[in-house]
């Protein structure tokens, strides 16, 4: 297990000219890989790239993508920056904290999914968006919001 | 019309001719960066400072590393067009930079692409893959003697990142802080080395100014100078979506005639003219070119293009408290000025807009908007204090009725 995630590290940071800048790419593994960033993973890229482990530290928590705490196995991430909302107050956000009874930062009873709010996604020409985990979601409705949330608990009964 | 930018876009990625490249291959370095200088190309990234000037910034002639960065971080409340020319037309990207980089002597080059835009992650390296497979990127591109290299990084979050030295930072794996300038990136930058920055329209426009000449290029505007532009236009509108229209087009007609007008019949009552950051317009002052030097002129700015268009309905505090949390949220925390100010900000226009506001309150914002400006090491000390101001300025009876009726 170190010794891949060495090897994976390695040839991540082999593509820049200094191996500083394999941090990001290697936490982003990491986080793709258990869902998260936890500490001992922090702690092994610390060493395999050779750099201070506050250093990992401080990058991996300024940025907003990296979880620092087990997540929902589906991460809705609801844009409420300013044309997602100018209609009313945060609706979409309001919608799905309801029909999933948790608020925003909360995981779901059963683990698999947990509300963010995130700034502007760049799809506000087709307002209101969201993504989950890397899925792209645009012009939503109460309706499609459903439906999309509907039929991931449907793939995941199977 | 012409389109520079956007001819693609309706027949889906693919390789074009890289006619450009081809040129440029067969001109010295210095004519490239001419043809570059004439055109009067000012950057697309928020900006608007002129690409040849920046271009001269670098060693001249040097064997030294030179390193060429794409700004896809694209992370302007309102913005959407990075993306569109990397989703339907990657190459004209790619193009755009090979030939930069030909142009000042870059051997390799990044492409810092925003963490959400991860469906853009997925394919754009296969773009890369298929300009190094057809010899117009990689080793020896099309037989020259000439290599350059394109890696795509991928941010994780960060809208501070789009400021060119935060993202230098980030690329080195670093916290996204901006940098104490000088020294500038263009001799202090990726790993202390000579760095070009450019944003991904900045760079897609290159190719067409290289292939038609910068009169052309100069003459696809409606002031003679400066190209097309791409306008992502949100909001209260019927046909929201990205356009791309002269340099210079009226903000009336990208409104009611690009956009198709106000959606639902409604009165136009405001619109932000170039992205979050940049100052609003009352419905009364739409009548205006929409263009680096005249919306300077009016007290806004071009920004970034992005449109955000809203009717009658919109409550201007509203936008306000949803900028502040936006500033408040994104600030990277290491000036005090911009750390404390935007809390500060956040917090009174939230009890303001919650119907606790004090009496003092507006004012003490008005405040804290001119302390931030100017005392902070980047650019989004400006982006923070000159919108927030200019909503109050312009709509101070609808801050003032919630303190009134509170
Ligand atoms: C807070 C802040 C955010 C910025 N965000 C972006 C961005 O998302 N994309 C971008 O191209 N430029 C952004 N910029 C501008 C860059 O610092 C830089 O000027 C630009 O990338 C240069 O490219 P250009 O010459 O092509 O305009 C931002 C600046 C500031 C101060
Ligand atoms: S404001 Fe929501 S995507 Fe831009």
């Amino acid at each position: 297990m170190k010794e891949e995630l060495k090897d994976i590290i390695n040839r991540l940071a082999e593509r820049f000219p200094e191996k500083e800048s394999a941090l990001l790419p290697a936490l982003c593994y990491l986080q793709n890989r258990d869902g998260y960033v936890s500490e001992e993973g922090m702690k092994s890229v610390a060493v395999i790239l050779d750099l201070p482990e506050a250093r990992v530290f401080s990058t991996a928590s300024f940025y907003s993508m990296l979880n620092l705490k087990p997540e929902g196995k589906y991460i809705i991430q609801i844009c409420t920056n300013v044309v997602c909302t100018l209609l009313t107050e945060n609706p979409l956000l309001e919608y799905i904290s309801n029909s999933l009874g948790i608020r925003e930062g909360e995981v779901t009873p059963d683990g698999l999914f947990s509300i963010k709010e995130v700034e502007c996604l760049g799809a506000c020409g087709y307002a209101p968006a969201m993504h989950i985990n890397e899925e792209r979601y645009e012009n939503l409705t109460f309706e499609s919001v459903d439906e999309i949330i509907g039929s991931i608990r449907k793939s995941e009964l199977i | 019309m012409k389109k520079i930018l956007t001819a693609n876009i309706s027949g889906g990625t693919k390789i074009s001719g890289y006619e450009a490249l081809k040129k440029t291959l067969s001109m010295r370095p210095e004519e490239v960066a001419f043809m570059v200088e004439r055109s009067g190309l000012r950057g697309r990234g928020g900006g608007g400072f002129p690409a040849g000037l920046k271009w001269k910034f670098l060693p001249q002639n040097s064997r030294g590393t030179i390193y060429l960065i794409c700004n896809a971080d694209e992370g302007e409340p309102g913005t959407f067009k990075d993306r569109h020319i990397m989703e339907f037309d990657p190459h004209l990207l790619i193009e755009g930079m090979v030939i930069a980089a030909y142009a000042v002597g870059a051997k390799q080059g990044f492409i810092y692409l925003r963490g959400e835009y991860g469906w853009i992650a997925k394919f754009l390296p296969k773009a890369i893959d298929e300009a190094v497979r057809e010899g117009l990127l990689g080793d020896n591109i099309l037989g020259s003697g000439f290599s350059f290299y394109i890696d795509v990084f991928r941010g994780a979050g960060s809208y501070v990142c789009g400021e060119e030295t935060a993202l230098i930072e980030s690329l080195e794996g670093k916290p996204g802080r901006p940098r104490l300038r000088p020294p500038f990136p263009g001799t202090n930058g990726l790993y202390g080395k000579p760095t070009l920055v450019h944003n991904v329209t900045t760079f897609s426009c290159i190719p067409f100014i290289i292939q038609n000449g910068p009169d052309a290029f100069k003459a696809a505007s409606s002031t003679g100078r400066g190209g097309t532009k791409l306008f992502s236009i949100s909001g209260h509108v019927n046909k929201p979506g990205l356009y791309e229209y002269p340099m210079g087009t009226s903000l009336r007609e990208l409104i009611y005639e690009a956009a198709g007008g106000i959606k639902g019949g409604k009165e136009l009552k405001a619109v932000i003219p170039g992205g979050l950051s940049t100052p609003i317009l009352r419905a009364d002052e739409i009548d205006v070119s929409m263009d680096f030097d005249t919306l300077a002129a009016v007290k806004t700015m071009l920004g970034s293009g992005g449109i955000i268009v809203m009717d009658e309905t919109v409550s201007i505090p509203r936008v306000a408290q949803k900028a502040a949390r936006f500033y408040a949220h994104e600030s990277c925390g290491q000036c005090a000025p911009c750390r404390e100010g935007t809390a500060m900000i956040k917090l009174l226009l939230d009890r303001m807009v919650n119907g606790q506001g004090e009496q003092d309150d507006l004012d003490q914002v008005m405040r804290l908007c001119r302390y931030i400006n100017g005392s902070t090491i980047c650019a989004f000390g400006y982006a923070v204090s000159l919108p927030i101001a200019a909503m109050i300025r312009k709509f101070r009876n609808e801050f003032e009725a919630l303190l009134e009726n509170r």
